[in-house]
C-alpha cells in the first residue's frame, strides 16, 4: 500500500501492462500519417510516440474542497456554528427551521442559506421570521457546493457568533459528497418516510453527526418502527447521534435548541 | 446525479494541467473510484461523453480502477473487506466499523498528447 495516495501496489502493476498495450495500439494508428507529406519527417520512431502519460494524482473534489477550507476557516475566524441540513425533499426541514428560528431568534443571531433548485419560497417562510435568508438556486443542480456558499455569504454577511443554517436541496444522494465548510452534517429524516431510509441511503447518513427524527406527531397513525430506524442509522453510522422531536408541537425540541446551543458555545473557543 | 458536477470537475483539472504539463489533447483518462464513494460509475461515463464535448478531452476514453471498500472492525481490531456502509463485520457482526479505504475519488493518471 501506497503511503502517500493509499492506492494498492496491485493496481499499479496491471496498470502499466495496460499501458504497454494502449502504446503498441498507437503506433498502428498512426500510419496514416504517411499520407501527411510534411509530417513523414517526423513520423513516430518505436518508442518516441507524442503521447504520454501524466500522473496527476488529484481528488476529483480537491476544487470544492479547497472552497470548503475557505469557508470553514472564515466560519471559524467569526466563531460560527454552521450546520448543512440534508434530507429528502417533505421531511420538514423548513419547518423545523422556522420553529428553530422562533424559540431562539431573541437570544441568538441567525442567518440561512437556503438551496432549492427553483423558486424562492423557502427563503420567504424564513425571512417571515424576522431572520436573514439567502437563497441558491441550483437550477439543474442536485446539491450545494461551497464554492456557491461562499458567494452567498459575501451577501448575506453572517454576525460574528451567530447560528447559520445551510438548507440543501431536498436530496439524500448527492449532497452528501460536497462538503461545506460546515461544522457538521444534520440529516432530518421524518417518520412519513419508511425506517430503512438510513440503509437505502446509507451515504448521506454516514456522512452525518446528527440525524433528527422528525413528525414524531404522526407515529401513532403510522407503522413506523423507530428503534429499527435508528439501529439502521447507527449500523451505518456507529458515531452518529439522534434526536426525535415534532417540529409541530414542539415534543423533543428542547433537546436540539440545547444541542445547538453547547455546539455554537464550542465555536466560541478560543484554542492555542 | 451528482456525477455530471464531478465530471465537470474532472474536466476542469483536465484542462488546469494542459496548461501545466504541456499537452492540447487527452487520449485516455485513469480514475479511481471507491466502492463506497457513492458514485454511479454508469452514470458517471453517461456524464463524461457530455460533458467533455467540444473539449480537449472529447476524444477521451474513461478508465474506471474500481477500490473495494475496507473498514477497521473496533471489536476484532483488524481491517475487513465491506461492499456497503450498513455492511457489518463478516467476521465479528459488529456494525463498529470505520471505513478507511474505497471512498476515494481520484483522477490517476492521463495519456495525452
Amino acid at each position: 500500500m501506497c503511503g502517500v495516495c493509499g492506492c494498492g501496489e496491485g493496481h499499479s502493476h496491471s496498470h502499466d501492462h495496460d499501458h504497454e498495450h494502449t502504446h503498441d495500439h498507437h503506433h498502428h494508428d498512426h500510419d496514416h500519417d504517411h499520407h501527411h507529406g510534411h509530417e513523414a519527417g517526423h513520423s513516430h520512431a518505436p518508442g518516441l510516440s507524442p503521447k504520454r502519460m501524466v500522473q496527476i494524482e488529484q481528488d476529483i473534489l480537491a476544487k470544492n474542497n479547497r472552497y470548503a477550507a475557505e469557508n470553514r476557516h472564515y466560519f471559524s475566524e467569526h466563531g460560527m456554528l454552521v450546520l448543512n441540513l440534508v434530507s429528502s425533499p417533505g421531511s420538514g426541514k423548513t419547518t423545523l427551521l422556522t420553529e428553530t428560528i422562533a424559540r431562539l431568534k431573541d437570544e441568538l443571531d441567525i442567518a440561512v442559506i437556503e438551496g432549492d433548485q427553483q423558486t424562492a419560497r423557502d427563503a420567504e417562510r424564513i425571512r417571515a421570521t424576522g431572520v436573514p435568508a439567502l437563497q441558491i438556486n441550483t437550477g439543474k443542480g442536485c446539491h450545494l457546493d461551497a464554492h456557491r456558499v461562499g458567494h452567498a455569504l459575501e451577501t448575506l454577511q453572517p454576525k460574528n457568533h451567530s447560528l447559520l443554517f445551510i438548507e440543501n436541496v431536498g436530496n439524500l444522494v448527492c449532497p452528501s459528497a460536497f462538503d461545506l465548510g460546515e461544522a457538521h452534517k444534520v440529516v432530518i429524516l421524518s417518520v412519513t418516510e419508511g425506517e430503512d431510509k438510513p440503509i437505502k441511503y446509507p451515504d448521506m447518513f454516514h456522512a452525518a453527526d446528527l440525524m433528527i427524527l422528525n413528525k414524531t406527531d404522526l407515529l401513532p397513525h403510522l407503522d413506523f418502527d423507530s428503534e429499527q430506524c435508528i439501529q439502521y442509522a447507527k449500523q451505518v453510522n456507529p458515531r452518529i447521534k439522534i434526536l426525535s422531536l415534532s417540529a409541530k408541537t414542539g415534543e423533543g425540541m428542547d433537546s436540539w435548541l440545547r444541542w445547538l446551543k453547547a455546539e455554537l458555545d464550542l465555536q466560541r473557543i478560543d484554542y492555542a | 446525479m451528482h456525477e455530471m458536477s464531478l465530471c465537470e470537475s474532472i474536466l476542469q483539472i483536465l484542462e488546469q494541467q494542459a496548461e501545466a504539463q504541456q499537452y492540447s489533447e487527452v487520449k485516455t483518462v485513469w480514475l479511481e473510484i471507491g466502492a463506497l464513494s457513492n458514485v454511479e460509475i454508469d452514470a458517471l461515463r453517461f456524464s463524461f461523453d457530455v460533458v467533455v464535448q467540444g473539449s480537449i478531452a472529447e476524444h477521451a476514453q474513461l478508465e474506471i480502477i474500481e477500490v473495494p471498500g475496507q473498514a477497521w472492525c473496533m471489536q476484532c481490531s483488524r481491517n475487513v473487506v465491506v461492499q456497503q456502509l450498513y455492511d457489518l463485520c463478516p467476521h465479528c457482526g459488529s456494525h463498529q466499523l470505520q471505513v478507511n479505504s474505497g471512498d476515494q475519488m481520484r483522477i490517476k493518471e492521463l495519456e495525452v498528447e
